[in-house]
C-alpha cells in the first residue's frame, strides 16, 4: 500500500515537473543541430588548411561560452543582423574592378535562422556551456578605467588592428572590413576572450588571417579595454 | 594478388581523403590568407581594407618600387613587420605565424608579382 503511495505520488510529481506548461525548456542541442549545425561547429577543431577556411559557412561556436557575453547571444539568435561585412572569408566574396578589390555585398549573408523566444533561450544555454577549458578568466576587469588617448594609439598607430578592424572614433567609424567590426564589441564579446584572442589568435583559428603579436599585459589589456568600452 | 590490390586501394583512398593538415602552404596560399586583405587580389596595394589604412599598403606589381628593396628587406618586413624597415606599423610582423621558410616563398612570390629582381 505505501509502495503503491509512493509511486502514485512519484508519479505526480513528474507531471508537475514534465508538465509545467511554459516551463517545459526545449533540448538547446536538438534546437542547434536541426536549426544552426548546417554552418556552425560546435565539436571544433578550426580549419588548419587554406581550402578548410574556405569552406567555412559560419564561425565557430566550440568555444561560443567563452566568447560571447550570454545577453547578447540571447538577444542576437532571435534577430540575426550581419557583423562581418565581408563575409565569414573575406577571399569568398572580393571582386576586383578597375584594380581595386572589393566585397561583393551581395553575396554576404547574414544568418538566415531566426530562433523563437524558447528556441534562443534552449540555444543559449546549449553555447554557453560550451567553454574553452584552457582560457584564463578573470584576467580584465571591464570597469578598470584605461587610457582612451593610449588605447587609440596602442590601436591605430603602433599596431595594426586597425587595418582590419572596425572602431568608432568621436562618432565616425574608421578601420579596415577584413576582420569582424568593434563597434559594438562590448556588447557581444566576454573581455577575458578578446584579452586571450589578441593574445594568440592562432590558438583559436590556426588559420586566422589575423597576426600573433608580441605584446605586454599592460598593452593587452587596454586594448581590450578599449575594444570592449562600445556596446 | 587480390589481398595487395585492396591494401594498395586502402592506401590510395586514405591518401586521397586525408585533409591538408600535413602540407605546407604554398606561398600563393599564404599570400592569399595573409596579405591579400591589405595588397589586393593583384597584389597592387588596393585590397579591401585599403580604404581604412593611414598609408598605403605597397604596390607589390611595382617594378620601380620593389626593385628598391632587397629580398632581406623583403623577408624582415614579413618576418618583424613594418616598423622594422622604417616603414608603417600597419603592416604587421608575420614571425610568430610563418616559418622562415614561408617567408621567404613568398619574397620569391613577390619577386614574381613585380616582375622584378633587387636594382643594382
Amino acid at each position: 500500500m505505501r509502495n503503491r503511495l509512493l509511486t502514485v505520488a512519484r508519479g505526480a510529481l513528474l507531471l508537475i515537473v514534465a508538465g509545467g506548461g511554459e516551463g517545459v525548456a526545449l533540448d538547446g542541442k536538438a534546437v542547434f543541430a536541426e536549426q544552426c549545425a548546417s554552418c556552425h561547429s560546435t565539436t571544433g577543431p578550426a580549419p588548419a588548411s587554406f581550402e578548410g577556411v574556405l569552406k567555412r559557412k559560419a564561425p565557430d561556436l566550440f568555444y561560443a561560452g567563452s566568447k560571447f557575453n550570454r545577453d547578447w547571444l540571447l538577444q542576437w539568435i532571435q534577430s540575426p543582423s550581419l557583423i562581418r561585412r565581408s563575409g565569414v572569408m573575406f577571399l569568398n566574396h572580393v571582386v576586383s574592378e578597375g584594380g581595386k578589390d572589393r566585397i561583393k555585398e551581395d553575396t554576404v549573408k547574414s544568418c538566415p535562422s531566426k530562433l523563437k523566444a524558447d528556441e534562443a533561450a534552449s540555444v543559449t544555454e546549449f553555447l554557453m556551456a560550451l567553454k574553452d577549458p584552457k582560457m584564463r578568466t578573470g584576467v580584465v576587469n571591464r570597469e578598470k578605467k584605461f587610457s582612451m588617448a593610449q588605447a587609440l594609439r596602442l590601436f591605430t598607430k603602433q599596431y595594426p588592428c586597425i587595418g582590419c578592424h572596425a572602431v568608432k572614433v568621436r562618432d565616425k567609424e574608421i578601420g579596415g572590413i577584413s576582420g569582424p567590426p568593434l563597434t559594438d564589441a562590448g556588447a557581444r564579446l566576454n573581455p577575458d576572450w578578446v584579452y586571450a584572442r589578441i593574445t594568440d589568435p592562432q590558438y583559436w583559428d590556426p588559420k586566422t588571417w589575423m597576426p600573433k603579436i608580441e605584446l605586454s599585459h599592460e598593452k593587452r589589456e587596454t586594448l581590450t579595454l578599449f575594444v570592449v568600452a562600445p556596446k | 594478388m587480390n589481398r595487395i590490390g585492396a591494401v594498395l586501394g586502402v592506401v590510395i583512398a586514405a591518401v586521397l581523403l586525408s585533409p591538408n593538415e600535413g602540407r605546407a602552404a604554398t606561398a600563393q596560399e599564404n599570400y592569399r590568407l595573409y596579405c591579400v586583405q591589405c595588397h589586393g587580389t593583384g597584389g597592387n596595394g588596393q585590397g579591401i581594407n585599403a580604404g581604412g589604412l593611414a598609408v598605403s599598403a605597397r604596390d607589390h606589381s611595382s617594378a620601380a618600387e620593389m626593385s628598391k628593396l632587397t629580398d632581406e628587406e623583403l623577408h624582415t618586413a614579413i618576418a618583424k613587420g613594418g616598423e622594422a624597415v622604417t616603414k608603417s606599423e600597419l603592416m604587421p610582423p608575420w614571425a610568430e605565424v610563418l616559418r622562415a621558410e614561408e617567408i621567404d616563398d613568398l619574397v620569391v612570390h613577390l619577386r614574381k608579382l613585380c616582375k622584378c629582381a633587387v636594382a643594382k
